[in-house]
């Protein structure tokens, strides 16, 4: 009785053995192997950031691709990107390092609130719903979607200015906070050498006088900064100023300029004061 | 039994405190606002400049586009400048600003007050005439009238006009007192509307919270041919358009048509009066009818408004700003939205301003869904709107586009009716934006 069963079961094993194995060869699709090999160097994220769906698709483009030029992963930087050449056998592109750039410097005290909000805290319905609380309808909201967006942990509110702020190191310019502001306020920035740039720090496309009142840090289209520059790097268009990340050289002329401050310097030394004869008078006064 | 729609719908408190008041004429203001996007479509073009001097009824903007209207200017005075402008959407958008000067009326607008009933014009004379005088659905959707007494080809044939006095958004009387007071012009202007889209049947749906409306318009409608009453059974949203059309005709327009395409056209109380005056009396829309309610109020009222006129004016109107002010409200309190500044001028589409109470404005804390489904129950739409919220909020939007998130009209029953007073409209909003953009961007 007991050798029926494990004759029929043996058999039932034993053929769906041969079926399976057959439909293994019959069916089998092709992978290459170095596709997963450069998916074991790439850092798993799966952000995105590439512009290909997750690091398995990355892999693949970059094995499929004729040159890496165009391919780059925005969290492994140079290092990873040579790792996947040397597996490819290609030579890896050189990238300009990127990372998030949040063009609005609205302070709390620099941006007076004029009605309250009581709604969900979350910009994209804010957004839907009005233009915010200061009386300009440009500026940041400070709800966090950014924050909420951000795999690496690199954006977070100030709780004194309800500002984003961006960690220089952890960003990764995978742009997904870009993607997700309602009012596009973050782009991706050079980085510039020692995480080093200048750029204007404002959204507001109203008239000067009217962004002025609505916030002590609006760029009010003065073009004062324009003609400081010595490289011709900014360009002045619907009453806010763009430093143009190519051209510019960072030689720091554009700034003192800015009658709002609302040209901002990332990681530069702190400047020297200069001794000017106003304030040699004024000392002489004192 | 007295009919309402079928599916879903909520009965909120009506609180209809300026009822049975007369309509007051606001007074002037010193300057006027007038935004040029005051309806659906392509904002109008400015046709004066700084300076300019202007009359009551003289075309400031003209309609750019297919889906536009004219502007008027609403008093007479000179044009100071055309700039950026906040208004009731909480955005700048571009306005003409006028100094009052007197009131000089352009000459040929008739202001007697005849009642004249008759209309010998042919239907596109009318349609000129309503393009012209800018007339845009006065409800609050605000879509130009012409384009929907048009309807595309390839629709069927409308066969029945159904003028929407539903008013069923709580606290709101603007079409109430209207329907009292200028009940004549308002059925003659029905009897317009019946000429334009070429029927011979015309329905009034009064909700029965308005039995003295009721019996107002079944006296007066007996010297008209084809046009009658309906008393529904007070029941929100009734006054969405195809929430209407189902409760009048039991008709059910399909997810992406229009109402003509089971035959109907419908119109709200306040165009049929603003089209009587524009076709009889060529006077374009420069004005209506504003409720100014709220609890505290002391005087809660209903206003003749030139449009442009600030909001704060009418406030004043009505008895002041009450101390503990929350929120004040552009619209009802299901479908309208907070203002972020007493300073936004009336538009044409401005039904009522609501003052709501500290206590009253207040969000309770949100908690999770407890799947109860009473927002499905309520959903006039026949939408499943927590789902919709949570499509938006982990941004499927294949999921919501599939959920026919686009159906839905914004009534803010499932927001009313949530136990756990989740913001389900704030998302759906959300999502429906996004959705419709999908879409679009598809098409071309």
């Amino acid at each position: 009785m007991i050798l029926i069963a494990i004759i029929s079961l043996g058999g039932i094993g034993v053929t769906g053995a041969v079926l399976l194995y057959a439909a293994s060869k019959k069916f089998e699709v092709y992978e290459d192997p170095r596709i997963a090999q450069v998916q074991n160097v790439l850092p798993a994220a799966n952000c995105g950031g590439c512009g290909y769906p997750g690091c398995s698709g990355f892999a693949a483009a970059c094995v499929q691709a004729d040159s890496l030029d165009n391919l780059s992963c925005p969290v492994g930087g140079a290092d990873v990107m040579s790792k996947v050449a040397g597996i490819l056998g290609k030579e890896a592109g050189t990238v300009n390092p990127l990372i998030a750039v949040v063009h609005c410097n609205g302070t709390c005290q620099a941006r007076p609130h004029t009605n309250q909000y009581d709604g969900t805290r979350n910009c994209a319905i804010a957004s839907s719903l009005y233009g915010g609380e200061t009386d300009c309808s440009y500026g940041c909201f400070g709800y966090a979607d950014c924050v909420t967006a951000c795999l690496f942990d690199a954006i977070h509110i100030n709780p004194e200015t309800m500002l984003p702020e961006v960690t220089d190191d952890k960003c990764t310019a995978c742009g997904a906070c870009v993607k997700v502001c309602p009012k596009s306020l973050i782009k991706l920035h050079k980085k510039g050498p020692k995480s080093r740039r200048i750029f204007v720090s404002c959204a507001n496309q109203d008239k000067g006088g009217v962004a002025r009142k609505a916030c002590n840090h609006a760029c009010i289209g003065c073009s004062k900064c324009q003609k400081e520059c010595p490289f011709e790097a900014i360009a002045i268009a619907n009453n806010l100023a763009y430093i143009d990340p190519v051209k510019c050289r960072l030689c720091r002329k554009c700034a003192p300029v800015c009658p709002t401050n609302s040209i901002i310097e990332a990681n530069f030394p702190p400047r020297k004061e200069k001794v000017t004869e106003d304030s040699k008078e004024n000392k002489e006064i004192k | 039994m007295l009919r309402t729609f079928r599916i879903g719908g909520i009965h909120p408190p009506e609180s209809k405190l300026s009822a049975g008041k007369k309509i007051n004429r606001a007074d002037i203001p010193k300057q006027v606002i007038i935004p040029l996007a005051q309806h659906i479509g392509a904002p109008a073009q400015a046709v004066v400049k700084k300076g300019d001097a202007v009359k009551t009824g003289t075309l400031i903007g003209k309609a750019a586009g297919f889906v536009s209207a004219n502007i008027h200017s609403s008093v007479s005075g000179k044009v100071t400048k055309i700039d950026q402008a906040l208004d009731a959407s909480g955005y700048k958008h571009p306005a003409v600003f006028i100094d009052v000067e007197g009131d000089e009326w352009e000459e040929s607008i008739d202001r007697n007050g005849n009642l004249i009933k008759e209309c010998l014009l042919p239907p596109k004379e009318i349609i000129n005439k309503i393009t012209e005088a800018g007339i845009v659905g006065m409800g609050g959707a605000t879509f130009p009238t012409q384009v929907k007494l048009t309807p595309p080809p390839g629709n069927n044939k409308a066969e029945l006009l159904i003028i929407n006095a539903a008013e069923c958004e709580p606290y709101l009387t603007s079409d109430h007192s209207l329907m009292m007071e200028k009940g004549e012009e308002i059925t003659a202007g029905i009897s317009i509307l019946m000429k334009a889209v070429d029927v011979t049947r015309a329905v009034i749906g009064i909700e029965n919270n308005k039995p003295d409306a009721i019996a107002r318009f079944n006296s007066l409608v007996k010297g008209y041919a084809g046009i009658e009453v309906m008393p529904l059974k007070s029941r929100y949203p009734q006054g969405g358009e195809k929430q209407l059309i189902d409760a009048v005709v039991r008709r059910q327009v399909k997810s992406g048509s229009l109402p003509v395409s089971v035959g109907a056209v419908v119109q709200n109380t306040g165009t049929a009066f603003a089209v009587y005056e524009a076709v009889q009396k060529n006077k374009p829309l420069i004005e209506r009818v504003v409720t100014v309610t709220g609890k505290n109020m002391s005087n809660p009222s209903n206003l003749l408004v030139r449009i442009g006129t600030p909001i704060r004016n009418l406030i004043d109107a009505a008895g002041g700003l009450p101390e503990n002010t929350g929120k004040i409200i552009g619209g009802g309190p299901m479908m309208g939205k907070a203002l972020i500044s007493p300073d936004i001028p009336v538009a044409k589409g401005s039904s009522g301003i609501l003052i709501l109470s500290c206590e009253e404005a207040i969000h309770k804390p949100m908690y999770d869904c407890i799947r109860c489904a009473k927002c499905v129950n309520v959903c006039p739409m026949g939408l499943n709107p927590t789902l919709l919220m949570s499509a938006t909020d982990f941004q499927d939007w294949e999921l919501a586009e599939k959920n026919h998130i686009v159906d839905c009209i914004e009534c803010g029953s499932c927001s009313y009716t949530c136990p756990a007073n989740r913001v389900l409209l704030d998302y759906i909003r959300l999502g429906k934006g996004k959705v419709m953009g999908m879409i679009r961007a598809r098409k071309s």
